[in-house]
């Protein structure tokens, strides 16, 4: 989009501290008037240096360090690591095991979408829908934490198998929970995605189309908001995803071009009732076993590196180790879904206003903590 | 097409700027002359049945000898990836940015810089982009000491 | 006021003093009882807001303090913010930084002295009471543009300048909306309007013609943007500018600005009741109670209170317009709107007594 800048632009900072970008962001922000020239983000406010701690610990070691990077995803993170070191090994889990893994990650999976679409509304200026998200996100945490103990960092997926097994009458209350939740998904939606204000804040601003996402490196919920039908769990197969049956939501633009903001969020709204499907399912391909059996005495893989992406709420999380056959990780090096969502961010934010960056921002659903990592 | 083709096609185009490939490992890969990134990367995007448009990850990774830069990309259109890598040398590692071909790619290329200290050339903003602009050494190296001081202040 | 002065003829020689000074100290007396009256007003509309807003969320809001429902909460809060650091930036303009507060204020406080409470019970009847109410209310503008820019800080500048914006812009359609109601009168006096509406709910502007009860909503939306109160509290949007034009106040002066919007609320609220719902006369018609039997103060207030719940319901439900689409509301929606109202309320006015 072409736009005149008259006279000076001033530069704007929103600072590491400011309510709504999601942790600590800097946005320099060249504006005119109301209208934004450029948006430079700076990052590295969070940088807890996990790749070279990855290296100085033993690869079981490494899982609470992946807890910490997505803190509002934790499971799929640490699934993420846990899946590359398998693949290396060559270790097949159980059936538990699997049923279980596909549990945990799409609770957590619904876990952050709710976070994303409440904050977002809080962004928008709608106070409500935030709180209502949060109030079903602590049944969900409390599922966890009857499970492993944690509410959000769960050091759960151990390499081989999962760190202890659930206690039982868990799949009753997952299904309680699942059944109490899918009604209120459309209360949400009648509050916060079907307002008209909402609608209106959002569908014809930070429009991203599908060749420039791809060419960005965008995956997850961003991607698919701009109409590309790619989910990991459905191109790439792991954990037994293939068995299960389950729509890949993309943005339908209807009240906009495709890939606004308003496509982004609705599909993490779609994709919060497929995970409800695919929980259902997966709580019916439960069977009992022992949760521990393949999870080696010591892991040490042979040399050689792996590149494993799983589907975690934000996008593709992607982890490239490389071993030399000892105890320890030689090189753990992490593809963060947001890091490359956010470097879209000067594209998607040209010609917008302020309270559209902010609009973009919540969209794009991002974490520091996965960004600086 | 499986990493086996994908490795054959590439042998056939470009010869001896292809180091080695292993295309059965976990991990198919092919290690490239860093001086044809450019001209193979190219190629990957846009050759016929290839069309890698997404590049996924571009990383550093230090061994004793060499410091190596890995380039993961996928082709959504497919569903095929691949894996490149190259081998620079430790002192003053130096590639072509392959930013005008992948977009993802400036982003990526400033973290490898900021870790390894690998410069890309061609790139249009090489600064640092995790550890603040004055910060001195590459924290990935496997040589790395932290240093003590940061501006006057002890670390 | 005039019930004030009769009351206080019976001080022992208060009837040997001039009329004049009779009328000032009376003025005076009022003046303190209204702001006595809407300070402790707001303290339970700031309580009620809290419980309105918790119970919206599926929480509970303040249990605690002072043991029933914690109504003595907004006490607690404004002995802590009393109690507070004065803090002024250092390169903030001093003296426009302190008087800002104090002119939103006064501008909110002012309008309160010819909101009819009752039949006898207002300040003073002025007989341009309306006109009075909506120049003084656009004085928080000022005050507003010099919180902003005396603050030395871009975030206040850009919540000043889009205050600034929204409040003349929406003042428009808000005083032709009133003026359709003041078409059907004929005068401008509050007493005059509330007892044009005497005898019953279907006397009421609301339900008198169509044009008044549409102006009716007109006129509550563009005091919603007049209030800066969710969907147009961009000038203090929480989640963009961190706090707008009131970012670098704290303590008393803080309290200033917070206070100021909920009189505003007040006053807003009682200019609609007045104005479309019938202000003190109660809804039951005349043929059937002649006098009145509820007490005029009770019926305004409560329907004062009505009028502020719904807005804080809005507040609580809705997110927040973008400065343009606020503007393109205005100027594009509002006011045409509101201009074919007057023209039609006008022409029965004239036509069809």
């Amino acid at each position: 989009m072409e736009v005149e800048y008259s006279g000076d632009t001033m530069t704007l900072n929103m600072g590491p501290q400011h309510p709504s970008t999601h942790g600590v962001l800097r946005l320099e922000l060249k504006t005119d008037g109301e209208v934004v020239a450029d948006a430079k983000p700076h990052i590295g406010y969070l940088h807890r240096c996990f790749e070279k701690h990855a290296e100085n610990v033993e690869y079981p070691g490494v899982v609470p360090f992946t807890d910490r990077m997505d803190y509002c995803a934790a499971m799929n993170n640490e699934l993420g690591y846990v899946l590359a070191v398998e693949k290396l090994l060559g270790i097949k889990v159980n059936n538990r095991v699997r049923c279980l893994r596909v549990i945990m990650a799409e609770l957590n999976r619904i876990a952050s979408h709710l976070i994303a679409a409440g904050t977002y509304g809080n962004d928008i200026g709608s106070f409500t829908p935030f709180l209502h998200c949060f109030r079903d996100r602590e049944r969900i945490l409390d599922l966890f934490e009857e499970s492993c103990g944690a509410r959000l960092l769960y050091n759960y997926n151990w390499v081989g198998g999962l760190m202890c097994d659930v206690k039982p009458g868990f799949e009753d209350r997952v299904i309680e929970f699942v059944d109490y939740f899918e009604p209120l998904v459309a209360d949400l939606n009648r509050l916060l995605s079907h307002n008209y204000i909402f609608i209106k804040r959002t569908s014809n601003v930070g429009i991203l189309p599908p060749d420039v996402a791809v060419n960005y490196g965008v995956t997850g919920p961003n991607l698919r908001g701009s109409g590309v039908k790619f989910d990991v769990r459905r191109n790439e197969p792991y954990l037994g995803y293939e068995e299960f049956d389950f729509e890949i939501p993309v943005g339908k633009g209807e009240f906009g071009p495709v890939g606004s903001c308003y496509d982004r969020y609705m599909v993490r709204i779609w994709e919060v009732m497929e995970c409800c499907k695919i929980i259902r399912q997966a709580v019916k391909k439960l069977t009992p076993g022992d949760v521990q059996e393949t999870i080696p005495k010591r892991i040490k893989p042979p040399a050689g590196d792996v590149y494993m992406r799983s589907e975690c709420p934000r996008g593709e999380l992607g982890f490239y180790i490389v071993s030399d056959g000892s105890l320890k990780p030689y090189r753990v090096k992490v593809k963060s879904p947001c890091f490359t969502a956010l470097s879209a961010l000067p594209y998607m934010a040209r010609g917008a206003m302020i309270a559209d960056i902010i609009a973009i921002i919540g969209s794009i659903d991002i974490v520091l903590g996965e960004i600086d990592r | 097409m499986n990493p086996t083709e994908i490795a054959a096609l590439l042998k056939e185009k470009f010869d001896d700027r292809i180091v080695e490939s292993k295309p059965e490992a976990i991990c198919p890969a092919s290690v490239v002359d860093a001086a044809a990134i450019i001209d193979v990367c190219r190629f990957l995007r846009s050759g016929e049945g290839l069309d890698f448009d997404h590049l996924e990850l571009l990383g550093g990774a230090d061994y004793k000898d060499r410091i190596e830069v890995v380039y993961v990309m996928t082709s959504l259109r497919h569903g095929h990836r691949y894996t490149l890598k190259c081998r620079l040398p430790r002192e003053n590692p130096s590639i072509k940015s392959v930013e005008t071909i992948w977009a993802a790619a400036n982003w990526h290329e400033r973290e490898a810089f900021d870790m390894f200290g690998i410069t890309f050339e061609g790139h249009s903003d090489l600064r640092r982009i995790l550890c603040p602009d004055d910060w001195e050494g590459y924290p990935l190296r496997k040589d790395y000491k932290t240093p003590t001081r940061y501006r006057d202040m002890p670390v | 006021m005039e019930s004030i002065r009769q009351l206080l003829q019976i001080v022992p020689r208060f009837g040997d003093l001039p009329q004049a000074f009779q009328v000032f100290l009376a003025l005076l007396i009022s003046c303190a009882v209204i702001l006595a009256v809407a300070l402790v007003c707001v303290l339970y509309l700031v309580w009620m807001e809290r419980k309105v807003s918790a119970h919206m969320q599926d929480r509970l809001g303040p249990m605690y303090v002072g043991g029933w429902h914690g109504w003595a909460q907004t006490i607690a809060d404004a002995l802590k913010l009393l109690l507070k650091e004065d803090i002024i930036p250092a390169q903030a303009d001093k003296i426009l930084y302190r008087i800002a507060p104090v002119l939103v204020f006064v501008a909110a406080f002012a309008a309160m002295v010819v909101l009819p409470f009752g039949e006898r019970s207002i300040v003073t009847d002025l007989n341009i009471g309306v006109l009075y109410v909506v120049a003084i209310t656009s004085l928080s503008v000022v005050g507003i543009i010099m919180a902003g820019w005396a603050s030395n800080n871009k975030y206040a500048l850009y919540g000043g300048m889009r205050g600034a914006a929204q409040i003349v812009s929406y003042e428009i359609p808000s005083a032709v909306a009133i003026m359709t109601v003041v078409i059907m009168v004929g005068s401008l006096s509050m007493q005059d309007i509330v007892r044009a509406q005497l005898g019953g709910i279907h006397r009421w502007f609301l339900f008198r013609n169509p044009f008044t009860f549409f102006a009716f909503f007109v006129y509550f939306i563009c005091s919603l943007a007049e209030v800066n109160r969710t969907p147009f509290d961009i000038p203090e949007a929480e989640s963009e500018l961190v706090a707008g034009y009131h970012t670098e106040y704290s303590g008393m002066r803080f309290a200033f600005f917070y206070l100021a919007e909920y009189v505003n609320m007040i006053v807003v609220a009682g200019v609609a009741a007045t104005l479309f719902l019938g202000g003190w006369s109660q809804a039951l018609p005349v043929s059937w109670v002649p006098n009145q039997l509820i007490p005029g103060p009770v019926m305004f207030t409560f329907k004062v209170l009505l009028l502020i719940f719904v807005q804080m319901w809005l507040r609580w439900a809705l997110p927040r317009l973008r400065v343009d689409q606020l503007m393109y509301v205005c100027w594009k929606v509002m006011l045409p709107f509101a201009l074919v109202l007057l023209l039609g309320s006008g022409f029965l006015a004239v036509y069809w007594k």
